[in-house]
Parts: C-alpha cells; sequence; structure tokens
C-alpha cells in the first residue's frame, strides 16, 4: 500500500482571469485524517474536486493510489471512483428520492444485495446520524444540516476508502457537530479509511487532525497536527488559531 | 480593431464547435445508456407517464381543433371544385403525413421537453450529476437514458392519437355542420391514404423524438458550459427557453428536410 493514497504536484487552477491555486502540492497519508482549512472562497472545494476529477487542473498532477487522474480516460477512471465517499457541500442530495432512496441509492446501484438487506444496513445508517423516523422525507423537507447529515449518511454506505468531507458541520449547531465528529471519529476506527475533512473556519478537530493543510492565496501551508500549528511563529496563522483554539474537540471526548 | 473581430469570429466558431461536439458525444453515450444494465424499467415507465400524461390533454385538445379547422377550411375549399366528397381524404392526408407529427411534437417540446430540461439543468447546478458521478453512477444511464427511450416511445403514439382526434373533428364539421356524405368521408380517406403516408408519418415522429429529446436533455446537462446563460436558476430558465426554441426549430427544419427526402 502506498504511503500517500493521494497526491497533488504543483497543481494550478484558473477560473478566467482568477487564479485559484497557484502551484499547490501535498500529500494525503493513508489512513489519516487531514484537514484542509482556510477562508471562504480560497479554493478548498475546488481541490476536492480537482482531487474527485470534476474538475481538470490546467497545469500539474494529481495521483490516485499511484495512478495519475489527470491524464486517465473516464472508464479508468470510474474505477477510481469507487474509492471514494463524499459528502458534497450542499449535500447533493437527489431531490426526486426520499432520504431513504438517496441513503439505499449507492446500494442499489453498485451491490447486488437484496431489498430487504439494504432496507437494514439504510435505517441502521439513519439512526446513526440521528434521522430515523425522517425516511419518508424529500430533500425540500428537511433543514441544511439533516440534508448534510443524509449526505454523509449516504457516502459511508459504501465503506470507501477515502472520505471526502466538505464542510460536514456547516449549518449544524455545536451539539450537533460534536455528534458528527464523533460519527467520523467512530467510523474511521471502524473501518479505517483515509479522510479529508474541509472547513471554512478552523475546524474544532485539529486534535483528531494528523495533518492540516491551511490554503491561503492560492499556496498552502502543511502542519502535522495541532502542536504544530501553536508552535508556528506565523503570526497571521496564530490569529486565525487563537480565534477557536478554546473550543478544539480532544479525541477522548469523542470515544 | 479588425484583428479583434477576426478574434471574436474564431473564438465564437470554437464555442459552436465545441457545443456540437459535445452535443454529439452526449447523444452518444445517452443512447448507449439504453443498453447498459441494470435499465431502469420503472424510470422508463414513470417518464412514459410523465411524457404522456402531461402531454395528452394538450394533445387531444389541439388535435381536436386542428381537425375542426381542417374540416372547415378542407370544405369551402374543396366546394370550389365541386369535391366535397373527398374532405376525408384531404383531413387524412394532411394530418398523418404533416400536422399530427409536426403539432405532437410542438406540444411535446413545450409540456415535457422543457420540463426535462429544467429538471437535469436543475440537477447539474445543484451538483446532483456530480454527485452520480461520484458515486460511480452513470449519469447518462440512470438519468437520461431513460428519458430519451420514453420520448422515442411515446411521440409516435401521441402522434397517431393525434391523427385518430383530428380525423374525427373533421368528420365532425364535414358531416353534422355542413353536408358531407359521412360514407363518403371514410371512403375518400381509404382510397387516398397509402402506406408511403403512414410510414412518411411515423418517419417523421421518430425523428422528431428524437431531437427534442436529445436538444432539451442535452441543453439542460450542459446548462453550466452554455455561453451568456448566466448561473444557478438564471442560466436554467434562460437554457429552458433556448431548448425549446431550438427544438422547436429543428423539429419544423427536419420537417422539410424528411418531405423532400421521402417525397
Ligand atoms: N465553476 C467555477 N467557475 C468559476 N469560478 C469558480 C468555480 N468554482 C469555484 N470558483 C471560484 O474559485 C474560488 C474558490 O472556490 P471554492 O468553492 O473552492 O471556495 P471554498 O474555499 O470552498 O469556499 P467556501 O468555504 O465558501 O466553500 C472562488 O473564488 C470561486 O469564485
Ligand atoms: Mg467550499
Amino acid at each position: 500500500m502506498n504511503e500517500s493514497i493521494i497526491q497533488l504536484i504543483d497543481v494550478v487552477k484558473t477560473f478566467g482571469d482568477q487564479r485559484v491555486l497557484e502551484g499547490v502540492s501535498f500529500d494525503i497519508p493513508t489512513g489519516k485524517t487531514t484537514v484542509i482549512a482556510g477562508a471562504s472562497g480560497q479554493g478548498k472545494s475546488v481541490i476536492l474536486k480537482l482531487i474527485l476529477g470534476l474538475l481538470s487542473p490546467d497545469a500539474g498532477r494529481i495521483f490516485v493510489d499511484g495512478k495519475d487522474i489527470t491524464r486517465m480516460r473516464r472508464k479508468e477512471f470510474n474505477g477510481i471512483r469507487t474509492n471514494f465517499g463524499v459528502l458534497f457541500q450542499g449535500a447533493a442530495l437527489l431531490d426526486s428520492l426520499t432520504v431513504f432512496a438517496n441513503v439505499a441509492l449507492p446500494l442499489e446501484e453498485r451491490t447486488r444485495l437484496s431489498h430487504e438487506e439494504i432496507s437494514a444496513k439504510v435505517i441502521e445508517m439513519l439512526e446513526r446520524v440521528g434521522l430515523q423516523g425522517h425516511e419518508s422525507k424529500f430533500p425540500a423537507q428537511l433543514s441544511g444540516g439533516m440534508k448534510k447529515r443524509v449526505g454523509l449518511a449516504r457516502a459511508l454506505m459504501l465503506e470507501p476508502k477515502i472520505m471526502l468531507f466538505d464542510e460536514p458541520t456547516t449549518g449544524l449547531d455545536p451539539e450537533k457537530s460534536m455528534d458528527i465528529y464523533r460519527l467520523f471519529y467512530q467510523t474511521q476506527q471502524q473501518f479505517g479509511y483515509t479522510s479529508v475533512i474541509v472547513s471554512h473556519d478552523i475546524p474544532k478537530i485539529f486534535n483528531l487532525a494528523d495533518q492540516v493543510i491551511i490554503l491561503n492565496m492560492g499556496k498552502v501551508l502543511i502542519f502535522k497536527g495541532a502542536k504544530d500549528i501553536q508552535g508556528s511563529g506565523a503570526p497571521s496563522i496564530q490569529a486565525l488559531v487563537d480565534k477557536t483554539m478554546g473550543n478544539i474537540y480532544h479525541s477522548n471526548e469523542l470515544e | 480593431m479588425m484583428l479583434h473581430q477576426v478574434e471574436k469570429i474564431g473564438e465564437s466558431t470554437l464555442y459552436y464547435l465545441q457545443d456540437l461536439g459535445r452535443m454529439g458525444i452526449f447523444l452518444f453515450h445517452s443512447m448507449a445508456g439504453i443498453f447498459k444494465r441494470p435499465f431502469r424499467f420503472s424510470e422508463f415507465i414513470k417518464q412514459i407517464r410523465v411524457i404522456g400524461g402531461n402531454s395528452f390533454p394538450v394533445i387531444f385538445f389541439t388535435a381536436a381543433f386542428t381537425g375542426l379547422v381542417l374540416g372547415l377550411q378542407g370544405y369551402y375549399t374543396l366546394r370550389k371544385f365541386g369535391s366535397e366528397s373527398a374532405l376525408g381524404s384531404a383531413v387524412a392526408l394532411s394530418l398523418i403525413r404533416e400536422l399530427g407529427p409536426v403539432l405532437t411534437a410542438l406540444m411535446v417540446t413545450g409540456r415535457a421537453g422543457s420540463a426535462m430540461c429544467a429538471e437535469i439543468g436543475i440537477m447539474r447546478i445543484s451538483e446532483q450529476i456530480d454527485a452520480l458521478e461520484c458515486m460511480a453512477i452513470d449519469p447518462y444511464r440512470y438519468l437520461i437514458s431513460p428519458k430519451v427511450l420514453a420520448t422515442i416511445v411515446s411521440i409516435p403514439v401521441l402522434a397517431q392519437i393525434f391523427n385518430l382526434v383530428g380525423i374525427y373533428g373533421g368528420y365532425v364539421v364535414g358531416v353534422y355542420l355542413l353536408d358531407v356524405n359521412p360514407g363518403a368521408y371514410f371512403s375518400s380517406m381509404e382510397l387516398s391514404v397509402v402506406n408511403r403516408d403512414i410510414n412518411l408519418g411515423i418517419v417523421k415522429s421518430f425523428v422528431f423524438a428524437l431531437i427534442i429529446v436529445w436538444v432539451c436533455t442535452g441543453r439542460g446537462y450542459f446548462v453550466h458550459k452554455i455561453r451568456n446563460a448566466g448561473y444557478g436558476a438564471e442560466s436554467v430558465s434562460r437554457v429552458t427557453t433556448q431548448a425549446v426554441v431550438l427544438s422547436s426549430i429543428s423539429v419544423l427544419v427536419w420537417d422539410y428536410l424528411i418531405t423532400a427526402m421521402m417525397l
């Protein structure tokens, strides 16, 4: 197994005149948690979309599992995609399907499980994200935070090797955020997936992170865990961190 | 200044070529998706219901009034030559060869085509299509192909319904309001309508169905890549209008081409 499951090398991405990423390089270690932080509009979601092949970089290379996805054919890439579980920033639920059907979708389309087996798994997962009783609602009838949790349930269904979470806790109250982080922690312990968590404020889970990537003005700063950040003398980062350091969650709270 | 103009023309040409290429690839994948397993049969049935259910009332009324008007117009024209008894044949031929397929196609575009375009466009801008791709679910097989097949099946059937209703509309005017002989109405029709007319009508409805579903779903699918369409909900509404206009015009152009080729 590779030490790093995802590698970005000198990735450049522009939209028209706007340079969003100006030569970004980092590795995502296998089986670990990486947090990508940065202010709004810095390109965090763009990075996830590049890794997912939904956008292609103007320059640079992206490796997933040792394979260069920037020069890969669609069909081959679909094979790689089965490794990913994704929670989109806007949840991206299929709005003509119920909560139940949304969560069941990946199992129905990608496995040969019977309806009963699928149903049992879906019910269990919905319970874990605290949505029991909402199975037959449609996405339009849910709050933002509930949608997020449905998206999370859907992403976890196939027990992927890599989980990408785009702002999993925006729109949730602190208690619900805590629940979500607890769920990450537990499912990661259980399945051992690599997780990449994007957040636009300094996340409260730095203590869970094995690596923190801060994206600023098209460049990245890479830190090994929270201690490393606290010790980095850069004043702007210090200011960013200090603001929220008070309520960092500790992993022992999450068990 | 001159150079600037040339650059602009070049840019536009490139854009349209790219757009055409994209739509071509889209058509290929949507057709291929029909043969990929598992085929979403229940979705296909649902789409038939949506297309049929949405369009049937409109088609029924359009057909009835088209038949009534054809009956009136036909009667006054034919009377000048003393051949009112040929009314049935005139009404039936106009409907089967021309008005049935064309008006059905235009009505379905307005009712179902626009809805498909908007639905897929919204799925695109709300990242639902991206989500499907990320779950390694082929969006063509999952979303587009059932719509394509349902449209190709529904439109020819709806066109036949249009023809039938229209023919009875002409009958009502001719026989009840004016004084055409009821027997003559149908016998003139039987004598003059040949297989070739019916085939022409059917070929037309298949081609129109393909055009409509291709243009409407394709424009929705690429709503984010269409130039000057704006963003978000606005882009979906603009692109939907464009798709309806484009598919209506294409239907009329192909109507001419097919008639010219098959006559
Ligand atoms: N499809 C696109 N077309 C044009 N510009 C885009 C596109 N997607 C993103 N951008 C631009 O790229 C920049 C980064 O966007 P991105 O969505 O990655 O921000 P973000 O870091 O995720 O912010 P947030 O925390 O608010 O989600 C933004 O300035 C945005 O305007
Ligand atoms: Mg974002």
